[in-house]
């Protein structure tokens, strides 16, 4: 018997026979999270439906020195959630309740594997609602949000992830239960919650997360501002912003990303536009009213030659539909396409777009651009085909160029995919040996067996102890089947 | 000759911290001037001073050789109105940043400098709207312990590359290293302010964070019985959201916020206690016969306890409301025999973090949770 048919002994034992599975055929489903190109079969995959089964599956890996992973809806997209070969993929699925909504304290208490709509689901009623809307929210978990220091479109106002957690229950990387902040503010000591949002689960497994509850605002107001091309549309942008207006959210689609929603949803978005802008301002009703029309003139002024206002929620919903649906869309228009994700201050918008066509163009691919211009966030979407031979090369060459690009005009490498297993060959392009040396402390600090997520993140792990060894992990997925 | 010998100067008699003396004082004028001194420093044992508005905040060092002063590290580096950003060195005091319409919403006591306030992580009434410290800095450069240099985050608000290291460093008391320069995201200045002055109880609250008039700040002070509510806007906007707010609570509408506003509630020789509740819990803390002053809206508010008793049972009522409260300062007596950090979940991981970058407990040994 190997060590790993040992270990699965020992979490059916513990967890019960259905919560632990080794059938290679059901394994299957959990070789890949939304990065599909990238497959690693996992050893076991456990299902704990408590915190204290968390801990006890992460205790017997501490002990067999066998790595985890941890894994939420499995809809990421820098690989975070590929599992490990000779490891234990820790799916947080089953732990899925609400465990209290309180209004009066704006928190909510919510399970790792609660679905991020389902907590503003549950605040609505009260009339509040939870902020951090990714374009994913009807599936990804909050234990993934957290992990990912995820965004959405409404961040630009609000803020992510890590600015609406005060409180997480998580299993630390030795297997003990650990409990810090709640509902009240500003805990003592080193900041070990912001440390481990956005930590894609290195630092452990978030157990139970206590989230801020925001109020609904009053007014909503929506528009949607068609421009000749993408340089009106940017500085439309910059107008906006630079008018000290704040909107909940400002999206950009570029001539080719129209054209997919239109194919994929019929969004009936203004014809010949070569780009369009949704903005949408929220919050007391007087304060919508006197900005929106700020807004409509601005965009006027910068050359959108047809504007449209939501009479309604249906309205606004359809805006919406198009841009929501854009990654998927682009199956219609292409067979394969890699989703990029990269920030760039905002100012530098049309200058990087017209740099990303050039590259485009230099490589023989299309980029569609789908983004939240109101933070400079980019989601290229590199179409190819893979039927031609050199294409994927080529789009993967792109992609990485476009990434290039964000850093040389001052960004980041991601703004809220994450690093994950996709992105660690990047971070020493955005960062120094030992910027990189530095976080890897953090990491020691939690998790000197390096146990949790092992080679997501950074491209050369440290040997926690000694300095300053180090040694290269040239290959951190050699078992992966890259498609 | 070395950098540590090129760089100091012997202390004087008010180069203390806490009481401790310092030997030697340096003050450099950029990162890689830092990083050598420190680099030099081998098992010298270091405590970083801003303006010194709080060097008296925190336990005494448990010893103390060389204070590195931030003064010099001054200045703006970048201020990048059309991103929303801007890049700080260390020393600069809040109150010389120009940002035009824009503002840094960091908030200390008069004299504070940028680095100071990431390291206490200070905030005042404006959190209700625009967070924390944690919320605004998007970028850090430190110098490790060991001398190097490492920089976490960048220049863009949005970025989720690597770990955060700001935030571990924001309100890390100088125990991790020195931080030398910080990038943070700005807001537009308000057009227009106005404030709500009423004398209602505190449970009138509730009243205000249900209403959809996104206050800035909620304030409340409960020896005067007052509470204060500010609103920025637009014009006509903040006008109509005032009266909103009038009406719900009653009071008036004013131009001045009430002379208390952001003040800390303790004298210069006295105890000063933050303290942290749900925000439920506001009401009860504000009738617990204790005054309090502070940010109602958060559940973050501020206490002058008379001795260590009071100190006891207030930090009781804080723990069993599901809260915290440390004590920022007290006189040398007090401080001596008070536990002034309270009870601190998850300190088997702090200190773990420290020992990783700071082996030596060289920099400010004592002064945080735990004896850290
Ligand atoms: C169509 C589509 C649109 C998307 N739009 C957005 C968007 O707008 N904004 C955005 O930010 N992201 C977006 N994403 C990416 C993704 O949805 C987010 O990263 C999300 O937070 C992942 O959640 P998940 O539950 O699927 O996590 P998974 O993919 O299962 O895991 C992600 C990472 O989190 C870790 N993890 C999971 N659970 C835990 C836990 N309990 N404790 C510790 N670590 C854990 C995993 O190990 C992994 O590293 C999108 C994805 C898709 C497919």
């Amino acid at each position: 018997m190997t060590d790993l048919d040992a270990l699965a002994r020992r979490l059916r034992a513990e967890l019960g026979p259905d919560q632990v599975i080794t059938d290679r055929q059901e394994l299957r489903t959990y070789e890949c999270d939304g990065l599909a190109h990238y497959r690693v079969v996992p050893a076991i995959v456990a299902l704990p439906h408590t915190a204290a089964q968390t801990a006890a599956v992460v205790k017997a890996c501490v002990e067999a020195r066998v790595p985890f992973v941890a894994r939420g809806s499995g809809t990421g997209l820098s690989g975070g959630a590929l599992p490990h070969a000779d490891g234990v993929l820790i799916v947080t699925a089953q732990m899925r309740r609400i465990l209290g909504v309180a209004p009066e304290d704006e928190r909510a208490v919510v399970e790792p594997g609660v679905i991020n709509l389902q907590v503003t689901r549950a605040a609505t009623p009260h009339g509040y609602y939870y902020a951090p809307d990714p374009s994913s929210q009807q599936i990804c978990s909050i234990g993934g949000n957290v992990a990912e220091n995820s965004g959405g479109a409404h961040c630009l106002k609000y803020g992510f992830t890590t600015n609406h957690v005060t409180g997480l229950q998580f299993v630390a990387p030795d297997g003990n239960l650990v409990r810090i902040g709640g509902r009240a503010e500003d805990p003592p000591g080193y900041d070990l919650l912001g440390a481990f949002v956005g930590s894609e689960g290195t630092l452990g497994i978030a157990t139970e997360v206590t989230v801020r509850l925001t109020r609904l605002p009053e007014s909503v107001r929506t528009l949607l501002a068609a421009f000749p091309g993408v340089d009106q549309a940017g500085a439309a942008t910059s107008a906006i912003i630079a008018a000290g207006v704040v909107p909940a959210a400002i999206e950009m689609m570029d001539a080719l990303a129209i054209e997919a929603a239109e194919a994929a949803v019929a969004c009936g978005y203004p014809a010949g536009a070569g780009a369009v802008l949704i903005v949408e301002l929220d919050g007391p009703a007087a304060e919508v009213a006197a900005q929106f029309d700020q807004v409509t003139a601005l965009c006027e002024q910068s050359g959108a030659f047809e504007i449209r206002i939501a009479a309604d929620d249906a309205e606004r919903a359809l805006f919406w539909k198009g841009r929501k649906s854009a990654f998927a869309a682009v199956g219609r228009i292409s067979p394969d396409y890699i989703v990029q994700d990269g920030v760039i201050p905002r100012t530098a918008l049309p200058q990087v777009l017209r740099k990303i066509d050039d590259l485009a163009a230099e490589n023989g691919v299309r980029v569609a651009n789908v983004f939240h211009a109101g933070d400079g966030n980019l989601h290229p979407l590199v179409l190819f085909d893979d039927g031609v031979p050199g294409e994927a090369e080529r789009a993967e060459a792109t992609s990485g160029a476009i990434i290039d690009l964000c850093i040389e005009y001052g960004g980041s490498i991601t703004g809220e995919h994450g690093v994950g297993a996709d992105k660690a060959k990047y971070m020493p392009r955005m960062f120094g040996d030992d910027d990189l040396d530095t976080m890897q402390l953090l990491r020691c600090a939690f998790d000197p067996d390096g146990l949790a997520n092992p080679g997501k993140i950074f491209p050369t792990p440290r040997l926690c102890g000694e300095r300053p060894g180090r040694h290269r992990a040239a290959d951190a997925f050699p078992d992966a089947e890259v498609f | 000759m070395g950098a540590l010998d090129e760089l100091t100067r012997p202390a004087t008699d008010d180069d203390h911290v806490g009481g401790v003396p310092a030997r030697l004082v340096a003050s450099p004028a950029s990162t890689a001037e830092a990083a050598a001194l420190i680099a030099d420093a081998g098992d010298v044992t270091v405590v970083v001073r801003g303006a010194g508005t709080k060097i008296h905040w925190g336990p005494p060092p448990d010893r103390l050789d060389l204070i590195i002063d931030t003064t010099r590290l001054n200045g703006v580096v970048e201020h990048a109105a059309g991103d929303l950003i801007t890049v700080i060195r260390a020393g600069t005091p809040l109150a010389d940043l120009s940002l035009g319409d824009q503002q840094l919403v960091l908030e200390g006591p008069t004299g504070a400098t940028v680095g100071g306030t990431v390291a206490t992580n200070t905030s005042g009434p404006l959190r209700l709207h625009y967070g924390t410290v944690r919320d605004l800095l998007i970028g850090i450069t430190v110098v490790r312990p060991d001398g190097k240099v490492a920089r976490s985050g960048g220049k863009v608000v949005k970025n989720v590359a690597g770990y955060d290291l700001g935030k571990l460093f924001t309100g890390s008391y100088g125990t991790l290293g020195l931080i030398t320069e910080c990038a943070f995201r700005l807001h537009p200045l308000a057009v227009s302010r106005l404030y709500v002055r009423t004398t209602a109880p505190a449970s009138a609250v509730a009243a205000v964070l249900g209403a959809q008039v996104v206050p800035s700040a909620l304030e409340i002070d409960s020896a005067s019985g007052e509470l204060a509510v500010l609103l920025e806007g637009t014009a006509t906007g903040v006008r109509e959201r005032a009266s909103v707010v009038e009406k719900l609570i009653g009071g008036e509408i004013s131009e001045e916020a009430p002379a208390w506003w952001g003040v800390a509630p303790w004298s210069a020789d006295g105890i000063g206690m933050k303290l942290s509740v749900p925000k439920s819990r506001v009401p009860a803390l504000t009738e617990s016969g204790f005054p309090v002053r502070g940010s109602a809206g958060t559940g973050v508010l501020y206490a002058a306890p008379r001795d260590i008793t009071e100190v006891e049972r207030l930090r009781a009522l804080c723990v069993t409301a599901g809260g915290h409260a440390v004590v920022l300062t007290a006189p040398p007596p007090i401080r001596d025999i008070l536990d002034m950090w309270g009870p601190v979940p998850g300190l088997v991981l702090m200190r773990r973090i420290k020992e990783q970058f700071d082996p030596g407990r060289r920099f400010a040994p004592g002064r945080f949770v735990g004896g850290i």
